[in-house]
Order: structure tokens, then C-alpha cells, then sequence
């Protein structure tokens, strides 16, 4: 129990000082943890670098249409002209051209830049909103079981331990494929696209609930959890006006870092016939359409590079989002 | 020390029980949701030509009316006690671990499975050993000598590891590396040889699926790895011991490499639990005969049985891989007590 300090005496009021000087002669100004954050990840071009494509991806992925439209060929249309009718390859090789950047699909001459560009938005939607999931299933628990402790916390920490036992990929794996074209009022994409949010964010909590469990167990014994509390502050007022805020930076974090995992996620169960359903395009079923067509590498390259890259920019801005937070992780 | 093992040993089967009961609800609930009937379900056993009555005859004897609790209890018993399964023409003897008949063979799946775990563990143990060395002493060299070309080569290749779905990279060294391809290090014949047959033929057929696996989970371990060996290399003790004049090659293993190990046999206890219920992006890019592809081949056939015993096996191993990886503490962390 620490006592409160007695401030009242007068003769700790003294004249204000004039603050701090810098070298320049400039006042020292008082600089925030987001400031100091900011200008250490200004300084990180890699991560400003992975930012940047980010950035990018996202915003291809909501102005997919736009773009497709602008090459006019839209990703589930055939183009049987452009493959060779004895191969079923395109006819002279890859079909790559101005108007197919990327080159056609073999059989049925579908354009791979377009499917790729609208991957993007199965691939980014799905992670995005399963993260957000997890996030907030893992923070809640997390917090109210570091914060609380006894039998709450043996309870919440048990329930993480059962779920890691579960091998989440054949589980997911089930479930994706036992539901059936309508169910819960919904059908096609976004059914799949809500099934598929549900499984990864919900078997994926875990992971980010004992990170926050941790962080709460050790925010709890600081001085200011004890201040707040010694001036009666409540439960509810210290987990979201004290604990939380010390929260953001871990949980931005680990948010950040999640998202690459379930992109690969999704692509994993795409690739196992599971996820969205064809036509529609998903990076992960291009690459498993892409196998039996071995000998034609472009087909199978551009969507594992889409994939690639963008989990590779997630992960380096999530590094530098670390190391920029906290930067004893570094 | 004898308690704590109790006390976990205990844990175990609870975590078991708890698992085996949540595998059961959901796949018990969700076809129904999903529209399956009970005399759907049982149509699946006695097959396309049956006839009503017997249909509905097969769904009452196997039980699929009786509550969940009923058919849980049953599920459960089975598994302890072995259990009699009657769907009309007779009554077959399924001996203890029972855990119910494929809908699609008829055949128990116990037997199914373990057939197919020493494929999955051949395949787990072989990854398991590369990537913890190749991934350790990675993350141990870049940690030692950071900001050096090495660190910063390593360290470029391990994020591009993480960053790649193994299907594809699985894929890729297919074409590339496997018999008849440019860059061939694989014999014909790319299927699996079991170990007691012919230990070469084994060694070479899995050793695509060796690498590739491992390389992924090395990319992960070599940036854990060097992180934790940074910490700890900055900690009190690390000084201490240096200033007592031990050699550096025994202050980075014993002092060093020690503290920084924690967290490592803690995922790797996970990791390796979870890869012995099957690897089921690698079996099947690389049409390895285990568990993975086990429940794939299932899940596509919605055979739920034989993916529900799937789900137990995983469960099994993980829950055993933990409490070794308690016990590993112990040994590792001179910090730790078991109590």
C-alpha cells in the first residue's frame, strides 16, 4: 500500500521556472509517446516502405471495379480466343499483352490481372475483419482476466489453453466445408466471406488474449493503477481510462502482425477448395486451379506473389510498428 | 515434482474431456443446422439402396434421435470402452479407443489412424529437427553478430519465410528440385516408403517435404530467436559472467542461449503438437499419406467421424507436447520451480 504523499505544505509552491533549454536555444517541448513513435517510424524507411504498399493494396482492393474496368476485362469473363484449342494453353505461351498484363488463364482464358486485382478484396476484407474479430475477443478476455486474477483468470486462461490444443486449420477446414450454399438467412459470397471471418477470428483469439493478459497482469501493479485506485477510482474506470490507453500500442501491434497470418489463412483454405466460392476470384484457389498447369508458371506466379507481397508489407510495417512502439523489442 | 506431474496428468485428460465434448457438439450441431436429419445421417451407413424402413430402422439403432447428452455419452464410452455398433444386418465389435465407423468405408477409424501417424511423424520429427537447429543457430549468429551482413542477409531470407504460404513454396520446390525436374535431388518414385521398409527410400521421399516445412517454421524461430538472445545478452548476469572470465563460447550457449530458450520450447512444444495431428497444407502439396491428408480426403467426403478422430489425435499431442514442455522448464530455466 503506498501512503499518499502530503503536497499541501506551502513550502514546496515555488516561482515558476522557465522551462528547459535545447542547445539551439529553442524550448524543449514535452513530446508524446505517438509523437516519439512517429518520429522513429519516419526514420524506418523499410517499414514506411511496407506502409506505403499497404496502402496501396488497400486502396486497389476498393477501387478493384475501376480498375478492371479500365482494361475491360472483367475477371470472370472467358476468353477462349486467345487459347489454343489442342493445349488448352494460351496460344503463345502466356497471353500476356497490354491489354492482359498479366497474361490469360489456361482452358478458359480468364484475365489474371483482374482476378488477382479482385483477390485482393476477398483476400484484405476476410483478414481485415477476422483480425477485428480476434482483437476484440482477445482484449476483452485478455484484460478482464489479467486484471481480475483468481478463478477468473484460471477459468479465461484455461478456455485459451483448449482452444490451442485444436488444430484451428483442420477445424476450420471442417466447418468451412460441412455449411452448405444458404444458411443463417445468407448465401454466396457473403456467406462464405462471413463463415470464413468467423472461423479465423474466432479460433485465433487466443494468441492475442495472452499477449494482453500479460501486459494487463503487469500494468496492474504500476503506480498509477495504484494511485487511481487509492483515490477510488473503480474497476471499470481503471481497466478503460487507465489500462486501456496503455494498451493501444500492444494491440496495434499485434493487430498489425495478425493480419499477414490471416491472409495466409485464407489463402490456405481457398487453396483446399474451402473458402469463397469459385467463380469468384481468390488468390489462394488461383494458386490451387494453377497446379494441374505446372508447366505454364505465370498462372501460378502472379497470385503467389500477390500473396507474397502483401503479407511481406504487412509483416515489415508491423516490425517497425514494434520496433517504433516499443523499442526494447528491437 | 510427483504432484505437479499428477496435477497436469490430470489436467490433460480434463482438457481431453473438454475438447473431445466441443468436437462432438459442433459436429453433431452443425450438419443439423445445415439441414441433415437423422435419417440422413444413417442413410450413410446402410447405403444408397436402402429402403425407407431401414433407413429409419439404422437411424433408431445407432441413436442419432437419442438427445446430444445421450449420443456424447456413447461417443465417450466408446473411446474408453470400445463399443457395439448395430445399423441392421448385424453387430460389429468396435475394441476400446473407439472412435465411431467412417460414414463412407463402414470401417472403424482407430485402425485408419494409426496407420497413418507414423507417416505424420515422420514428417514432423525430420522438420522438427531441421528447422530448430537451422532456425536456432540463425537467430544465435545474427543476435551475436547484429547489423553484420550475415544478421541482415538472414534475417531478409527469414521474412520472406514467414511471408510465403507453404503451398506455394511446397509447389515451387516441386517443380523445381523433385525427380525429372531441372534441379533434381529427390530418386523416382516420389511416394512414401515407410522407415522399416527401406530407410533410404523413406529418408528421400520426405525430404522435399523436410525442407519446405522446415524452412518456414526456421524463419520463424530465427527472428524469435534473435530477439530473445538480444535481451538476454543485455541482462545482469550475462556480466556477471563475463566478468568471472568464462569463455564467450560458454557465456553465449549456457547463460546466453539458455534464457533466450523459454519462449522457444514453449512454441515449439505447440508446434510440434499441432504438426502430429498432420501438416495438412504439406501432405497434401507433397501427397504424403498422414493425418492431414487424412482429414482433407474426409472433410471432402463429409465423413465427420474420421475428421472428429482427427481433431481427438491433435488434441492428444498437444496436450501431451505441453506437459513435456512444463517439464522441459524445469530443466532449462534454472529460474523456474515446479510447485
Amino acid at each position: 500500500m503506498t501512503a499518499p504523499l502530503d503536497v499541501s505544505g506551502s513550502e514546496l509552491e515555488v516561482a515558476p521556472e522557465p522551462g528547459p533549454v535545447g542547445p539551439a536555444g529553442r524550448a524543449i517541448e514535452g513530446r508524446s509517446l505517438g509523437q516519439i513513435a512517429w518520429t522513429r517510424l519516419k526514420r524506418d524507411k523499410v517499414a514506411l516502405t511496407g506502409a506505403g504498399v499497404v496502402i496501396f493494396l488497400i486502396l486497389v482492393a476498393i477501387f478493384a471495379p475501376l480498375i478492371v474496368s479500365g482494361f475491360g476485362h472483367p475477371p470472370n469473363d472467358f476468353n477462349q480466343d486467345l487459347i489454343s484449342t489442342e493445349t488448352l494453353a494460351p496460344k503463345d505461351g502466356t497471353g500476356i499483352s497490354a491489354a492482359h498484363l498479366f497474361g490469360v488463364e489456361p482452358v478458359n482464358g480468364r484475365d489474371i490481372f483482374s482476378r488477382v486485382v479482385y483477390g485482393a478484396r476477398i483476400s484484405l476484407l476476410i483478414a481485415f475483419l477476422a483480425t477485428l474479430l480476434s482483437v476484440a475477443i482477445g482484449t476483452a478476455l485478455g484484460v478482464i482476466a489479467g486484471y481480475f486474477g483468481g478463478w477468473v483468470d484460471s477459468l479465461i486462461s484455461k478456455t485459451m489453453d483448449v482452444f490451442l490444443a485444436f488444430p484451428l486449420l483442420v477445424f476450420a477446414i471442417a466447418l468451412a466445408g460441412i455449411v452448405p450454399d444458404t444458411a443463417f438467412g445468407l448465401s454466396g459470397d457473403t456467406l462464405r466471406v462471413s463463415l470464413l471471418v468467423f472461423i479465423i477470428g474466432f479460433f485465433n483469439w487466443p494468441y492475442i488474449g495472452r499477449i494482453m493478459r500479460g501486459q494487463t497482469l503487469s500494468l496492474r501493479e504500476r503506480e498509477f493503477v495504484d494511485a487511481a485506485r487509492s483515490l477510488g477510482a473503480r474497476g471499470p474506470y481503471i481497466i478503460f481510462r487507465e489500462m486501456l490507453p496503455n494498451l493501444v500500442a500492444p494491440i496495434l501491434i499485434y493487430a498489425t502482425l495478425l493480419i499477414p497470418t490471416n491472409i495466409l489463412f485464407e489463402a490456405a483454405l481457398s487453396f483446399l477448395g474451402v473458402g469463397v466460392r469459385p467463380p469468384t476470384a481468390t488468390w489462394g484457389g488461383m494458386i490451387s486451379e494453377a497446379v494441374r498447369f505446372y508447366s505454364i508458371p505465370h498462372f501460378m506466379f502472379f497470385p503467389g506473389m500477390a500473396i507474397f507481397v502483401t503479407v511481406l508489407a504487412f509483416n515489415l510495417f508491423g516490425d517497425g510498428l514494434r520496433d517504433a512502439l516499443d523499442p526494447r523489442a528491437r | 515434482m510427483v504432484t505437479y506431474i499428477i496435477r497436469r496428468l490430470i489436467w490433460g485428460v480434463v482438457m481431453l474431456a473438454i475438447v473431445s465434448m466441443i468436437t462432438f457438439a459442433i459436429f453433431f450441431l452443425v450438419p443439423r443446422l445445415a439441414g441433415a436429419t437423422s435419417e440422413s445421417l444413417a442413410s450413410r451407413y446402410v447405403g444408397r439402396t436402402a429402403t425407407a424402413e431401414q433407413v429409419t430402422l439404422a437411424a433408431e439403432k445407432l441413436g442419432f434421435n437419442d438427445p446430444l447428452i445421450v449420443q456424447y455419452g456413447r461417443f465417450a464410452k466408446g473411446i474408453v470402452a470400445g463399443a457395439d455398433y448395430d445399423y441392421g444386418p448385424g453387430v460389429e465389435r468396435c475394441p476400446a479407443p473407439c472412435l465411431g465407423y467412417s460414414f463412407l468405408t463402414r470401417l472403424p477409424v482407430w485402425p485408419d489412424l494409426l496407420n497413418r501417424i507414423p507417416v505424420t511423424m515422420s514428417l514432423a520429427a525430420g522438420a522438427a529437427i531441421i528447422w530448430l537447429l537451422s532456425g536456432v543457430g540463425t537467430g544465435v549468429i545474427s543476435a551475436l553478430r547484429r547489423g553484420s551482413f550475415f544478421d541482415r542477409a538472414a534475417m531478409s531470407v527469414a521474412l520472406a519465410g514467414v511471408s510465403l504460404p507453404i503451398f506455394f513454396t511446397g509447389i515451387v520446390s516441386l517443380v523445381l528440385f523433385s525427380y525429372g525436374r531441372p534441379l533434381a535431388i529427390t530418386a523416382p518414385g516420389g511416394s512414401y516408403t515407410p522407415i522399416n521398409e527401406n530407410p533410404a527410400m523413406w529418408a528421400y521421399s520426405l525430404i522435399l517435404p523436410w525442407i519446405t516445412l522446415a524452412f518456414l517454421y526456421a524463419a520463424g524461430y530465427a527472428r524469435l530467436t534473435r530477439s530473445g538472445m538480444l535481451e538476454t545478452m543485455n541482462e545482469d548476469y550475462i556480466r556477471t559472467a563475463r566478468a568471472k572470465g568464462l569463455p564467450e563460447r560458454v557465456v553465449v550457449v549456457k547463460h546466453g542461449l539458455r534464457g533466450a530458450l523459454t519462449p522457444i520450447v514453449t512454441i515449439f512444444g505447440l508446434d510440434v503438437g499441432l504438426l502430429m495431428g498432420g501438416a495438412v497444407l504439406t501432405e497434401s502439396t507433397f501427397s504424403l499419406p498422414g493425418l492431414g491428408k487424412y482429414s482433407i480426403d474426409a472433410i471432402v467426403n463429409q465423413d465427420l467421424p474420421k475428421v472428429m478422430g482427427v481433431v481427438l489425435v491433435t488434441a492428444f499431442f498437444v496436450v501431451l507436447a505441453n506437459l513435456l514442455v512444463d517439464l522441459l522448464y524445469a530443466v532449462v530455466d534454472p529460474r523456474v520451480r515446479l510447485s
